[in-house]
């Protein structure tokens, strides 16, 4: 296996006396997709923030084993965060919301910027038809495809995604993961949440189970696929893809 | 009423319409990216006519060394906090210290090279308001926010009253030629004051649609975690809403002086007026601020003529009715 490019260990956070997670250990090697699953309100969007620096954090967060530091420094750093909300620009055109996913990179060359548009438009056409709209009367899944391109402007090493299934139809899920499945070919690790467990570890490489704030349950995609627990809980009848 | 007369307060209502919209436009900007209420624009925009006064008048004034010690205490606090940069060094040492410079040796009579010294040693107190009342309470409720803004009008005012005293103090016009168009006289300062401001404004739509430092700030303003997110520092955003609003305050006392003294108190209503003109523009548009500028300027100047005492009963007043009208709509629009 490659090296570790994201480490977690004991980690705990919360919103102020509230404690969410419980001492959460997990690892990303690079070019991996390691997928989470998990209930609602288990801690997994909170898992995402505390990584990134936007929640106060104890325990261990290395990147790269070095200690990571504050959200401005994961960004420079190549980790981006596509949050639950998504948080897109929502006045702002498209392109313009692209634009600024560049930020990170303002000061590298205007060609290298132009290059990573040019890749955003050929995952998502749509996004191109679309570039002098804003973001606010965009389709959600037209929406979820900016957010996607919008991390993607940054180059990131590591990509955090919080269910980027979320309200879409079966189709456009599959195009999305088929989506994620390409990036991982060109190097790019990626962390992903997900309610859609069967999509999730269909691409995955490795998976974790999220309850109540604790890791339940780890181990290869494939395994834990077969997991009689996993099936019961999240693969089981209903919800198809 | 005489149309001759008419025409001469319409004149009169553009051009401080002109000073009111960039007044809204710098209470706008702050007010998006950082969510402050900028009530002491106004005592800023004082500020500057009392400095650029005290400048054209062979003082040195008083707000110069007030710069000079807060951008000193600000820069000690970067370097106990290991945050010198190159940029804080350049705002917070080389920039006050050749502004001292500039005033000690310049020719500070004259009026062209007071003027703009004036409003650059105006403008940095936008800045060091937010690094210094604002910052620290960045995540505070609006309600907090706005009594921290209160409170700084009051310093301001105060500092405005011990640095230049009681008196109000005029500056010279950019130009005191008189364009005749029939019977009516038209002032070239306030062909100039337009000017001036449409300049501004379309430099300010250049800045904020064309340029990535611009599309920053309205990112901030459009959804503060998704700029965290692309690495846009929200402090240093602040800080460039608050420099602009500053700037435009500073600019505003320059080209307002020419017309009516300003004293120490007097900003804070002419920074009221420029409220009144963005609460018409729903704190969010800048075209309808524009329109709610000029209407206010307008008001202003025929309530004078027939009613001036009740100048600013008139302007005020016409909040309730804007305030009334802007919900109604909202709650049609289907908002709560
Ligand atoms: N801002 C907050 N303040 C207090 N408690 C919060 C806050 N945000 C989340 N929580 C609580 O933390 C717990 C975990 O929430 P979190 O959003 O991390 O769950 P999740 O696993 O992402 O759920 P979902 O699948 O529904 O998105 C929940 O019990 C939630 O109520
Ligand atoms: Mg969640």
């Amino acid at each position: 296996m490659t090296g570790k490019l994201l480490t977690v260990a004991g980690l705990r956070a919360g919103y102020g006396s509230v404690a969410v997670l419980q001492g959460v250990s997990l690892d990303v090697a690079a070019g991996q997709i390691v997928a989470i699953v998990g209930p609602n309100g288990a801690g997994k969007t909170t898992l995402m923030s505390a990584i990134m620096g936007l929640l106060p954090r104890q325990g261990e967060v290395r990147l790269d084993a070095a200690a990571a530091g504050s959200t401005a420094a994961m960004v420079a750093a190549g980790v981006v965060l596509v949050p639950e909300t998504r948080a897109l620009f929502a006045d702002m055109s498209v392109a313009d919301n692209l634009l600024l996913g560049a930020y990170p990179r303002r000061r590298a060359a205007r060609t290298d910027r132009d290059a990573a548009r040019a890749d955003v438009f050929a995952l998502f056409p749509r996004l191109a038809e679309r570039r002098h709209q804003h973001a606010a009367t965009l389709s959600g899944g037209e929406r979820q495809m900016l957010a996607l391109g919008r991390a993607l402007m940054a180059r990131p090493r590591l990509l955090l995604l919080d269910e980027p299934s979320l309200g879409l139809a079966p189709r456009i899920v599959r195009d999305i993961f088929r989506v994620l499945a390409d990036l991982r070919t060109r190097g790019l690790s990626i962390l992903l949440v997900e309610q859609n467990a069967r999509a999730a570890l269909d691409i995955a490489d490795y998976g974790y189970v999220l309850e109540l704030g604790e890791i339940v349950l780890e181990g290869p995609s494939a395994e834990l696929a077969h997991d009689a627990r996993v099936i019961a809980t999240y693969l089981g009848t209903g919800r198809q893809t | 009423m005489t149309p001759f007369v008419f025409l001469a307060l319409l004149q009169d209502g553009l051009t401080s319409g002109a000073i009111y919209l960039l007044l809204a436009m710098g209470l706008l900007i702050v007010f998006s990216v950082t969510r402050v209420i900028f009530v002491p624009q106004g005592d800023l925009l004082a500020l500057a006519t009392l400095t650029v006064a005290q400048l054209q008048a062979g003082g040195v004034p008083g707000t110069l060394w007030l710069l000079d010690a807060l951008a000193l205490a600000a820069l000690l606090g970067e370097i106990a906090g290991g945050r010198t940069t190159r940029r804080t060094l350049a705002a917070w040492l080389i920039y006050p210290a050749a502004l001292t410079a500039a005033c000690w040796f310049g020719p500070r009579t004259d009026p062209w090279f007071a003027m703009l010294l004036g409003i650059a040693i105006v403008t940095p107190f936008g800045p060091l308001a937010w690094r210094f009342v604002f910052r620290p309470a960045a995540d505070a409720s609006l309600l907090a926010l706005l009594i921290l803004a209160m409170a700084l009008h009051f310093v301001l005012a105060g500092v405005g009253m011990v640095l230049f005293g009681p008196d109000g103090a005029s500056v010279a016009p950019l130009t005191s030629a008189t364009l005749m168009a029939g019977p009516l006289a038209i002032s070239g300062q306030s062909l100039a004051v337009v000017a001036i401001c449409a300049a501004l404004v379309g430099g300010l739509r250049w800045f904020f649609g064309a340029t990535l430092t611009g599309k920053a700030l309205r990112a901030t303003a459009s959804d503060r975690l998704g700029a965290r997110l692309v690495g846009i520092d929200a402090a240093e955003s602040g800080a460039r809403a608050f420099a602009l609003a500053a700037f435009v305050a500073a600019l505003s006392g320059v080209l307002i002086g020419a017309v009516t003294p300003i004293a120490y108190d007097t900003g804070f209503e002419i920074g009221l007026k420029g409220f009144v003109a963005a609460i018409i523009g729903g704190l969010a548009s800048y075209p309808a601020a524009a329109a709610g500028a000029v209407l206010v300027g307008v008001l202003e100047s025929l309530g004078s003529f027939w009613a001036s005492a009740w100048r600013d009963v008139i302007v005020f007043a016409l909040l309730i009715p804007v305030l009334a009208w802007l919900s109604l709509r909202q709650r049609a629009a289907g908002e709560p």
